[in-house]
């Protein structure tokens, strides 16, 4: 109550305040409405602040350099959610019909609770959801999710991921039979989705696989990092979120447990991650399918077009180049590449949610497009279809040296194909739940 | 047992830190029988306002003493605009008051100072500490001493100062105190400025392993069911509570939690609070209401 109380008094304080300082967004019908359900208030501000600013500097670099997708400008508005399914969902019905006449291609639900919150509406709506690194790993069956879009890493191939990089380090997978691996996770649905994987990988590579919970928020762990302690695992995959992750870091630290043992998954990988933890984060790793830093050649032309010229959304240019603003570049630059895609079925125009799911199930990112849009080596190569909504599986690992995350790796991929059967048996007891015809993709164009 | 004992010790020192917020709820409760909602955003305020001086290179001692002056201001603020206008409302009504101040408290404190995530080096090491099996955390140590100064400046304030003594006459019997001329605005200005310092004290040390941001006001959620055990009047009951509610949740989390799926650290408090006001609704250390019927 006290929470949800704060939340609905911050974000009127909020409304109030943005309606008084920005000029509210206006569109005509031959632009292209891009929703942004953002949260700039509440416990997880610090993790969207960046986040939004890296789509909107992409959007506006989309915009003032290049006119708009083949001509078709670009529209955006906020929607405050603090992270929240019910506000989630309300910013969603505020959208979903689009802003005066500009329509709605895919949206971003920028959340879990709201992700899962509005699957089968957008669904019953024709609105492709975009969930980078969040959401049904499940929906990566298209057949059965045809509006879902777990693009580029589901938490499924993030544990695969992280057991092959655990296997490139120890030299190889026979040498994962004598290891113990424990996950210290956020007990939530986030936290417990790769209980499936990691089991099903402990069983084929012969590791042993400790599972120990942290519940919300996570700021105290003593009880925790005394069990590692206890189970003395070779590795620790860290599944946090929020201010769990830096006291996570900051625990082991103080069980003498070596920091450069512990692997971060995407949501505790950001710099907002480590900044508190001082010394005892140094050596820290993590899993990134956006990893930080502003030495790309997208960041060359949005410093030189947006960041220089004043126009960056970002209020502390520090954050230029961090995981979260590169997280809001990528994102950005999936909605305009498929919104692009499907241009070329449907004509240069805006497109409906309908289209827009066409253009994100032909969206094919190979290595000279990346290059093409300056994304070569931050986004990885990315081909999706009917069948296949996540369509990348890779993520590279980052070490934090106390300033900077430094990459380490180039794309680590995921073992798909291992991981496939479990998600099909997934979707299909969902299809028979829901009573729910799967598409045949063989026939879909 | 060594495994045991070391659970048992660092639930004793984690539960010094619950009890160091806890605190500043008892200090506010004792003099105007107010439940202090606004202590979490007073602890992040008073967080934010150090890490931001300190951002603005001023020295650390330098940046205490101002951020205690600030909060001194804020509650004589508080006191002037909130407290005075609603002098004899009913207990809930200044309850809301300090509901309504927590939702303002916090929302000038990130819009003033930032949302970000701020790191805050005390300079305390939080590196392990053996004593022969038996390890236990540094930080936590000199979080235990922090709360042991803290309680005896406390005790001393409220035992052998003309204020002290003020204090303790209006949480005995407010009508009585303002007859022999105790200035009661004086007296809230005085507590709700030391529940802030005390609420700095906190912020700095769960700021220092948390990082300072948004979700520190939500320590105060770890207080309430130290209240509940050790009284809200009592200083020694929040001391008490804390370390009771550390160990116990430490000790669960260990032994039962494997049991039940884990991760039963925050309900788990709440459940042995539960169980106190069965037994001793007043809490440990809390003052019995009586009232003639």
């Amino acid at each position: 109550m006290h929470i949800a109380l704060k939340g609905v008094v911050g974000a009127t304080m909020l409304t109030l305040s943005m309606t008084a300082a920005v000029p509210e967004a206006h569109a005509v019908a031959d632009e292209q409405f891009i929703p942004l359900a953002t949260y700039r208030v509440g416990a997880y501000a610090s993790s969207g602040i960046p986040v939004w600013a890296g789509m909107i500097d992409y959007l506006r670099y989309i915009n003032e350099v290049e006119g708009g997708i083949n001509g078709v400008k670009l529209v955006w508005q906020e929607c405050e959610t603090e992270w929240t399914a019910e506000k989630g969902i309300e910013c969603y019905e505020r959208f979903k019909n689009g802003l005066d006449g500009a329509p709605v291609a895919l949206y971003h639900p920028n959340g879990a609770p709201a992700a899962y919150a509005l699957s089968d509406r957008a669904a019953a709506d024709r609105i492709p959801l975009i969930t980078l690194g969040y959401g049904r790993t499940e929906a990566t069956d298209g057949s059965v999710f045809p509006y879902n879009f777990p693009v580029m890493l589901t938490f499924y191939s993030e544990a695969s991921a992280v057991i092959n990089y655990i296997a490139q380090r120890e030299g190889g997978f026979d040498k994962l039979k004598s290891k113990k691996i424990a996950t210290v996770y956020h007990d939530s649905a986030y936290g417990r989705e790769t209980q499936g994987p990691l089991g099903l990988l402990a069983e084929k590579y012969g590791f042993e696989n400790i599972q120990i919970p942290v519940a919300d928020p996570g700021n105290e762990q003593s009880a925790q990092w005394r069990q590692v302690r206890q189970s003395k695992p070779d590795w620790v995959f860290l599944r946090t979120w929020g201010v769990s992750t830096p006291v996570a870091i900051k625990t082991a630290a103080r069980f003498g447990f070596p920091v450069d043992r512990i692997i971060g998954d995407i949501w505790a990988s950001s710099d907002e991650d480590v900044l508190p933890t001082g010394d005892a984060g140094k050596g820290y790793l993590a899993l990134t399918p956006y990893p930080g830093g502003a030495d790309f050649e997208i960041h060359e032309r949005i410093r030189t077009h947006i960041l220089d010229k004043g126009k960056s959304d970002l209020k502390d240019p520090k954050s230029f180049g961090s995981v979260y603003y590169n997280s809001g570049l990528v994102n950005a630059a999936i909605a305009v590449e498929a919104i692009r895609a499907g241009q070329k079925k449907f004509g240069n125009r805006p497109l409906t949610g309908d289209e827009g799911r066409w253009g994100l199930e032909h969206l094919d990112l190979g290595e000279a497009r990346l290059r093409e849009i300056g994304f070569l080596g931050l986004l990885q190569p990315l081909k999706l279809s009917c069948s296949d909504h996540e369509g990348g599986g890779a993520a590279k690992v980052q070490q934090w040296d106390g300033a900077r995350w430094n990459l380490i790796t180039d794309w680590v991929h995921a073992d798909r194909a291992t991981l496939r059967p479990l998600i099909d048996a997934k979707s299909a007891a969902y299809a028979s739940e829901k009573g729910i015809q799967p598409r045949d993709c063989s026939t879909e164009g | 047992m060594t495994f045991f004992i070391e659970t048992l010790i660092g639930g004793l020192l984690a539960g010094t830190m619950y009890s160091l917020v806890a605190i500043g709820f008892v200090l506010i409760y004792k003099a105007s029988g107010v439940f202090n909602f606004a202590q979490g955003a007073m602890l992040l305020f008073a967080a934010l306002t150090f890490v931001s001086l300190r951002e603005q290179g001023v020295p650390f001692a330098a940046a205490l003493v101002l951020t205690v002056v600030v909060i001194a201001i804020g509650a004589l603020a508080i006191e002037r605009w909130i407290l005075r206008p609603l002098v004899n409302r009913s207990q809930i009504t200044l309850f809301m008051a300090t509901l309504g101040l927590s939702f303002i408290v916090e929302g000038l404190a990130q819009g003033l100072m930032g949302a970000e995530v701020r790191a805050l080096d005390l300079g305390i090491q939080d590196t392990p500490v053996m004593f022969g099996d038996i390890m236990v955390s540094h930080f936590d140590l000199v979080a235990a001493a922090t709360a042991t100064v803290l309680v005896t400046v406390l005790a001393l304030l409220f035992n052998k100062t003309r204020v002290g003594v003020s204090l303790r006459a209006v949480a005995d019997d407010t009508r009585a105190a303002l007859s022999i001329g105790i200035n009661l605005n004086r007296i809230w200005q005085i507590v709700w400025a030391v529940a802030g310092s005390v609420g700095l004290v906190a912020g700095l040390l769960w700021g220092a392993r948390q990082g300072v941001q948004f979700s520190l006001s939500l320590v105060v959620l770890k207080a309430l069911p130290v209240l509940i055990i050790g009284g809200f009047t009592s200083i020694g009951g929040a001391i008490v509570g804390g370390l009771i509610v550390g160990a116990a949740e430490n000790l669960a989390e260990v032994y039962i939690g494997p049991f039940i799926g884990g991760g039963i650290t925050p309900w788990f408090a709440y459940f042995i609070a539960l169980a106190f006001l069965y037994v001793r609704p007043a809490g440990l250390f809390g003052e019995r209401a009586i009232e003639r019927v």
